[in-house]
């Protein structure tokens, strides 16, 4: 299955352990990768909070790349998925919009028509892959393994961008990657709650604090390591995880998974391979639980 | 049909030791606690979960303390915790959140308890207050008359304006949460209905109001308030709205605009987001305190192999990216 590749600034930019482990799960997945190269940033809902115009046509271009493409697009970051995912909710009910933002295009060669799908390879994997042909990949079950699931927002807020409504069951899609892989999901009242990250540099105190509350509420019910589709999310949870634990006065030591570094273990590719060496809350007890090394 | 209702009670005799207690998750663990009671009741199949909670108190236990009035989402009285999730029981239908026929109803428990399902309202109202809520008139209202506007000057406002104050959005506000002096969802979205009021004289003053620490910069983006409220009034997306007039009115002293300015910056420039200026830049040069606090973290990841490439290549054809800058970039064109 062709995919149109959208990996996102932070998968290029803080973590690269993210991209490594999608190249290496994606050809296990049947999955070629046709990058993005030439998109910008979707401007993480930043931009489109001041100039809510320049977001459409920034992402207009983007889905306009991979409908010249002739494939629907994948995204590895809840953020990126939900601004792409609003992007094209107002640009398909507005047509006004539409033509606005495709004169805006007219110099580039790109015109946004809406033929492209936006899919977060959470989804892909279980809409378009099927559960059944991932299970029948998994040569490493990572049994004991207790995996609390970190949605984070942008995946889930607002349903209607995301096709909640017509699938409420993506909101349960981690749970059941988890249980498939061989692990045991944690239940935990954070798990769709915010990371903080958005806040980070506007209210370091009370960004950290929302961080250390859901580690510490998962790790209270016995997560050996979160699993999260948004590595926005992973900054703050990972990446920042020693200072939140300063700011909740708690140690914490809790690894972070992106999700295609979880199935990549699943598929057999050993802790390295998928960069979980580099991280910076250390993986290594987690990976002991399933006897394996970093 | 039968349904088991759980309701956390509060009241004198909760934590002495009688029925279930349970420890709230974090950041709710100093929440008082509760003791949880299990009714059963009949009700027909589209019943309410505050019919549920009627019938209990009228015919089981009528020491049952809940607050309802209108039974129709007009009045905002009985938002509570049902399910772990803040709601109004006027108009969440029992099958809609029964888990094998069994509902949970509590006072939030981001909220002082008054007592039972009833939480104490004061809070919110002193945040109420704090935006000033009221007009402050341009002229002097016409004897005799109304202060007329016309039409289209209000249609930015229906939204706000359907807010009941029952207080849902804020019982889970995650920022709230952890923070309780911020101003949060639904005064900010109260706030908004008077920034956009054609008949205000004092719009500047209060988006300078708004944007000070505990205001708009406080949000964390999390559709949270959005998906929760049962009419529609989206705080946060009235929240934006004051950021973006703020910014425009000049109020850009702070790190969220900074923040927003230094995002476009990049993305204009190279196409794509630099992770390595962004913070500094949204901090502000000369914020060493701020500046030396993220230096630890950035340390970590330094040491972890997970610092962004110090050169950002631009993507290539940028100029597609920064013709879309040129054309509706607004002030973030040049």
């Amino acid at each position: 299955m062709k995919v149109a590749f959208w990996p996102g600034c932070v998968s290029k930019g803080a973590c690269p352990e993210l991209y490594v482990a999608m190249q290496k799960i994606a050809p296990v997945l049947g999955l070629e990768l046709m990058e993005l190269y030439e998109a910008p940033c979707t401007g993480a809902g930043v931009l489109s909070e001041q100039n809510p115009e320049l977001a459409y046509s920034l992402n207009a271009l983007t889905l306009a790349m991979a409908e010249q493409m002739g494939a629907d697009l994948m995204t590895i970051c809840s953020t990126c998925q939900g601004v792409l995912s609003g992007a094209q909710y107002h640009l398909t009910r507005d047509e006004a919009l539409r033509e606005r933002v495709n004169r805006t295009l007219a110099d580039s060669g790109f015109q946004y028509r809406g033929t492209a799908r936006v899919k977060h390879l959470l989804w892909l994997l279980v809409e378009d892959v099927g559960l059944d042909r991932v299970a029948g990949l998994v040569k490493r079950r990572l049994s004991g393994l207790r995996v609390a699931p970190f949605y984070g927002c942008y995946i889930l807020r607002p349903e209607e961008h995301l096709g909640l409504r017509e699938k409420p069951e993506r909101a349960t899609y981690l749970e059941k990657i988890i249980e498939l892989v061989g692990a045991t999901p944690v239940e935990y009242h954070g798990k769709s709650k915010c990371c903080g990250f958005p806040m980070l540099t506007f209210n370091r105190e009370v960004s950290l604090k929302m961080a250390g509350k859901h580690l510490l509420e998962a790790k209270s019910k016995g997560a050996d390591v979160l699993v999260t589709p948004c590595p926005l999310c992973h900054l703050n949870l990972d990446g920042q995880q020693p200072d939140a634990a300063r700011v909740v006065k708690e140690p914490i030591g809790t690894p972070i998974f992106h999700l295609p570094q979880l199935l990549g273990l699943a598929f057999g590719f050993e802790p390295a391979e998928l960069r979980l060496n580099h991280h910076v809350v250390n993986t290594r007890l987690a990976l002991e639980k399933v006897e394996l090394k970093v | 049909m039968k349904w088991t209702i759980e309701v956390g009670r509060y009241d004198r005799t909760a934590g002495d030791g009688r029925g279930e207690v349970r420890s709230y998750p974090p950041p709710y663990e100093n929440a008082p606690q509760r003791r949880y009671q299990t009714f059963e009741v009949d009700l027909p199949d589209h019943a309410m979960v505050l019919d549920a909670l009627i019938a209990i108190r009228e015919y089981q236990d009528e020491s049952l303390v809940v607050r309802c009035a209108c039974r129709s989402a007009i009045c905002g009285s009985c938002g509570m915790w049902i399910n772990g999730a803040a709601r109004l029981a006027c108009i969440t239908k029992l099958r809609e959140v029964a888990r094998d026929g069994k509902v949970t109803v509590e006072a939030p428990p981001s909220m002082p308890v008054v007592r039972d399902l009833v939480w104490d309202m004061t809070p919110f109202w002193q945040k109420n207050r704090a935006v000033l809520p009221w007009l402050e008139n341009k002229e002097p209202v016409p004897q005799g008359e109304e202060y007329r506007v016309p039409n289209a000057a209000m249609e930015n406002l229906i939204q706000e304006v359907s807010c009941i104050s029952c207080g849902v959005c804020v019982m889970d506000c995650e920022s709230f949460a952890v923070n309780p002096d911020f101003l949060g969802p639904a005064a900010l979205a109260k706030a908004y209905r008077y920034v956009a009021d054609p008949r205000d004289a004092k719009t500047h003053e209060r988006l300078g109001r708004y944007s000070q620490p505990n205001g708009v910069w406080d949000c964390t983006h999390c559709y949270e308030c959005v998906a929760k409220c049962p009419k529609g009034v989206a705080p946060m997306e009235q929240i934006l709205k004051i950021r973006k007039l703020a910014v425009e009115a000049g109020y850009r002293n702070n790190s969220g605009t900074r923040h927003a300015v230094a995002f476009a910056e990049s993305v204009a420039h190279s196409g794509r987001l630099n992770e390595l200026t962004l913070m500094p830049k949204s901090f502000g040069l000369f914020n060493i305190r701020a500046q030396l606090q993220s230096l630890p973290a950035a340390f970590n990841m330094l040491r972890a192999g997970k610092l962004p490439p110090l050169l950002h290549p631009k993507v290539p054809h940028v100029e597609r990216i920064k013709a879309i800058f040129k054309k509706v970039g607004g002030m973030f064109s040049s």
